[in-house]
């Protein structure tokens, strides 16, 4: 697997996913600059945490129209893998590649903790070396996380299995006391249909390693190298 | 009509010179030292230059006490940041801590959201990239509405600068006195990492170098903040307001990268960051330290609103700005590399070498100033001190009737917002950006991994001001010390500090006097533990009519792991631990929280530091660390033994406690009382024995109290209980009682 993270002037986790992809997983892994149109043959986009163009506005609605995502777009729909964290997630709602919005937290404040998820679907590129209902714990540090979809898209969502996370309690019950955000149906995470493309609010590359709290973000990495192959 | 006559300006006389800050005798200094009259520019540069922010007169002479070398000291004190080496192959890390008192209390937002982008800035001006973020914060309390406003405000600020920014704000401590009434502190501190090789120092060298200005464009924000942060305040502060600058931490972002990739190149011969004073201290310390000069014309700084004119462009303090001086010839390199990042880069000036800095507007010269005097030998002054006449009936302890409840006592004090889990506020800051984080907030010290690999520093911030009120000298060592001691427990050896002075008017001898013994007790504390300040900084005036702050000398310390894999927590990690204490509960509670909030005296003599012990503490730790033997330490301070044996239940296990006391000290003073060295550990049974005799070595004191068990606290003395609750029941009311006094 060849790996790309890309840079936008205000991305702050993009040397943290690098540094998860390269050294902890062992995979071929370069930095893709925001001006650029050259995707550089990776298997994987990744659009890492921060606040791309400062985010002063709605987060993430400035980098949709930056040269790099134009391209991750066209690379997105010929199957290429794509995977939003955080301020990653609000640039793929944005852009257009995954349903739904996110909106400020319902506390209205900046939240940054290790919550509980539920994995609701395990037979995704990115979650295979999860169970379905296994509970994992990973950090979330966001503002605006709070998962918004119409009722309709909601239906779709459920119908595909496309839900991949959900907040939930140590239990595996996701209900609203376990709900770090407000979002819709206490979502964490959501697939496109095809199954390439992931956005998420948590961020796995803070639980990567043993030095770390937890290391249930490795295997998200893990999944998706085996799934694309060629690591180490 | 000259270029200088066109802008109008006032008439220099000693009035305006008052007005800007300039007592009579030092505008009579200045026109000596000129031999002429000022014009008005240069009058503006000159109070700014002589403000006691800038200048440090009252504090300077005093300041030179703090021991500031050691073999590990790579950058003392007088640099942007201090720098010490972490190991053998030139890892270093850069660090210092910057008081935003005065601006935080006018506007908290921005005031607490600035002073985090202006040290973060000192930090990567010398080609560290920072990677470590912490606060040391003062309110009044929180049942008045104002002090929570202003505790929300600057909470906000430093969580949305520090985000943004994209540095993990990992720690830092926050007290509540009514003595920060009208005056909270914010005290920001932030930490690098950089290569030896790869230092840069502020330096205008070489004669023709071009003089290049980057970041954001110049307003008219802070002017004259320097002035501001060195005047005590009155009802008319709030009229200030314009003086507190506004941030934006996206375009620092952008400025930190830019000047790291400029960094790696060789493009570059000195950078220095516009703080405080703006482009006037920028321009005279380099000129001054490089023994140079330097031209600079204004009219070609990058302004954001038209019509301003010199005076102004030389005391804004708009924030996200670099002075830096180039090799001659790579102008273009040099602005290729800004480009990249859409900030502007703009020749202002060039390198000369009369000693002067010349300011220049269409050509014509409107100020002309020699550099090292202003920057070298600004005034200063030996002020008078003096003990407080009120200082005997202060230290004197009254007496006071044991309380019947003792476990009411305890859950009061862990409700006590001092106490009170912080959660509430680190929550609120990205503690974990750059995947650097081992060690969570909550704990003594936070634990910072180097560039992923097993290197590691501690950092914990600290001051008792309650101890330095009652007893400066000894509150003053009593800083260094407990700084130390958790960087200790947390099982780094601490390395050197750096602080943040703040006090009261120096021009009142009983504030000056808190302010030398408390610098004399710090020194003291410093040398024994051998740990040198390598940078700092002093705010004083922290008064609101007339009532100053108590004493509040801030501390961080900065510890070094070889392998950080061997850090120890402050949370109980398994049951049927064994539990000892390192050290002697004495009983003293002079200056105790539970003196001051259970029976409402902040009064006796502050407990005294055996440096000797605390020595022997931190070398004891030191070594038990590296073998492993301790599962979780912690430092006994505020709120006492009690409070500390339930804050180390507090981790989120369910592990408890069982302790059996046996002293014929009296059971409150006993629980509560705050003598210093004294830390609990928890240790597997198999290795009592090993760590008794490692602490005999030492010559620590150290008894068995109690074992870890599931779900209970329970403490008693001489077999009668004192204490028995459950550890939910606490735990819930020591980490909601801040958000809920906060909805």
């Amino acid at each position: 697997m060849k790996a790309g993270v890309v840079v936008f002037p205000g991305s702050n986790c993009d040397h943290d996913c690098y540094h998860v992809l390269k050294h902890v997983i062992g995979a071929e892994t370069v930095f893709l600059w925001h001006k650029d149109t050259d995707l550089q043959g990776v298997d994987l986009v990744v659009f890492p945490g921060g606040f791309s163009y400062g985010d002063y506005l709605r987060c993430g609605a400035i980098a949709k129209f930056s040269p790099i995502v134009s391209e991750v777009i066209k690379f997105a729909e010929n199957g290429g893998h794509v995977l939003g964290i955080c301020n990653g997630f609000q640039v793929l709602t944005e852009s257009g590649l995954l349903p739904g919005a996110l909106m400020r937290n319902r506390g209205l404040k900046f939240k940054c903790e290790y919550v509980n998820l539920r994995v609701d679907n395990s037979d995704t590129p990115y979650t295979n070396m999860y169970a379905d209902g296994e509970v994992i714990r990973i950090p979330i540090a966001h503002a605006d996380g709070n998962y918004y979809i119409d009722e309709e898209g909601m239906k779709e969502l459920e119908e595909n299995k496309q839900i991949v996370f959900r907040y939930c309690d140590e239990n595996g019950t996701a209900e609203d006391d376990s709900n770090p955000n407000g979002s819709l149906g206490n979502i964490a995470g959501i697939i496109n249909k095809k199954g390439n493309v992931l956005g998420m609010m948590p961020h796995p590359e803070r639980c990567a390693e043993g030095v770390m709290e937890t290391r249930d973000g490795y295997f998200l990495f893990e999944s998706i190298a085996k799934f694309i192959g060629g690591c180490k | 009509m000259s270029v200088y006559e066109k802008f109008g300006f006032p008439e220099v006389t000693a009035e305006a010179a008052k007005g800007m800050g300039l007592s009579a005798s030092e505008f009579e200094g200045v026109k000596k030292l000129l031999g002429r009259m000022p014009n008005y520019i240069e009058l503006g540069v000159i109070s700014s230059m002589y403000s006691e922010h800038c200048s440090y007169k009252s504090s300077r002479m005093h300041l030179a006490k703090f021991p500031t070398t050691a073999p590990w000291v790579v950058q003392g004190p007088g640099e942007n940041a201090g720098i010490i080496e972490v190991d053998s192959e030139g890892l270093c890390v850069c660090f210092k801590v910057e008081s935003h008192n005065h601006p935080s209390f006018i506007e908290p937002f921005q005031g607490a959201a600035t002073g985090v982008g202006g040290i973060l800035r000192d930090v990567f001006t010398m080609g560290a990239r920072p990677v470590a973020a912490m606060n040391s914060l003062r309110f009044g309390k929180l049942d008045k509405p104002k002090n929570r406003q202003i505790f929300e405000g600057v909470v906000a600020g430093i969580s949305h600068y520090g985000n943004c920014f994209g540095v993990p704000t990992v720690g830092g401590e926050v007290y509540f006195n009514s003595c920060y009434d009208g005056n909270p502190l914010v005290n920001a501190f932030a930490l690098g990492v950089v290569q030896k090789e790869n230092i840069y120092l502020a330096k205008a060298e070489g004669l023709g170098n071009p003089v290049i200005y980057v970041g954001a464009k110049t307003g008219r924000d802070g002017i004259h903040g320097a002035t501001m942060a060195s005047e005590e305040f009155n009802e008319n502060s709030e009229s200030k307001r314009p003086n507190v600058q506004i941030g934006d931490p996206f375009k620092e972002k952008l400025l930190l990268e830019a000047c790291l990739e400029l960094m790696k190149t060789d493009y570059i011969v000195g950078i220095q960051d516009m703080g405080a004073a703006g482009l006037t201290s920028s321009s005279f310390e380099m000129a001054s330290k490089s023994g140079s000069g330097v031209r600079l014309d204004l009219d070609m700084v990058p302004m954001r609103e038209k019509g301003m004119n010199p005076y102004e462009i030389m005391l804004s303090e708009s924030q996200e700005r670099m002075l830096m001086v180039a090799k001659k010839g790579y102008e273009d390199k040099v602005k290729a590399i800004f480009d990249k990042w859409d900030l502007d880069a703009v020749v202002i000036g060039e390198v000369t070498n009369d000693g002067y800095v010349r300011l220049f507007w269409d050509g014509e010269e409107v100020a002309a100033l020699e550099a090292a005097p202003l920057a070298d030998e600004a005034p200063k002054y030996n002020r008078p001190y003096a003990r407080g006449e009120y200082m005997d009936e202060l230290q004197r302890l009254p007496k006071v009737d044991a309380p019947s409840n003792l476990q009411k006592v305890l859950e009061d004090l862990l409700a006590n917002e001092t106490i009170a889990s912080k959660r509430w506020v680190w929550n609120q800051y990205d503690h974990m950006v750059r995947v650097g984080t081992v060690q969570l907030p909550g704990s003594d010290a936070a634990v910072i991994r180097l560039n992923e690999s097993e290197k590691g520093i501690a950092i914990s911030s600290d001051c008792n001001s309650r101890f330095c009120l009652l007893n400066p000298y000894e509150g003053g060592k009593a800083a260094i010390a407990e700084s130390a001691r958790n960087v200790a427990v947390s099982g780094a050896r601490p390395r050197a500090f750096t602080n943040c002075l703040n006090f009261g008017n120096p021009e009142k001898p009983d504030i000056m006097w808190q302010f030398v013994s408390a610098v004399e007790g710090m020194a003291e504390a410093a040398k024994v533990l051998e740990t040198p300040a390598i940078s700092g900084n002093v705010s004083l005036y922290n008064e609101t009519e007339g009532k100053p702050i108590y004493p509040t000398p801030t501390i961080v310390m900065v510890g070094v792991f070889d392998d950080v894999t061997k850090r120890i927590g402050s949370y109980f990690t398994s049951m049927e631990s064994a539990v000892y204490l390192i050290g002697e509960n004495t009983g003293y509670i002079g200056g105790s929280e539970y003196l001051a909030a259970v029976h409402g005296y902040e009064r006796g003599d502050a407990p005294e530091v055996d440096l000797e012990r605390e020595k022997n503490i931190i070398d004891f730790m030191c070594d038990a660390a590296d073998k492993r033997l301790v599962k979780a330490a912690h430092d006994v301070s505020e709120g006492g033994l009690a409070v500390a044996l339930c804050e180390m239940c507090f981790g989120g296990d369910n592990v408890g406690v069982n302790v059996k006391l046996e002293s014929g000290i009296r059971a409150d003073a006993l629980l509560f009382g705050e003598n210093h060295g004294r830390v609990i550990l928890e240790i597997d049974v198999n290795n009592a024995q090993v760590v008794t005799a490692l602490a005999e070595k030492y010559n620590l004191p150290i008894s068995k109290i109690g074992r870890t068990c599931s779900g209970l606290i329970e403490i008693a003395n001489k077999s009668e209980k004192v204490i028995s609750a459950k550890v939910s029941d606490l735990e819930k009311i020591w980490k909601n009682s801040i958000g809920d006094r906060m909805k």
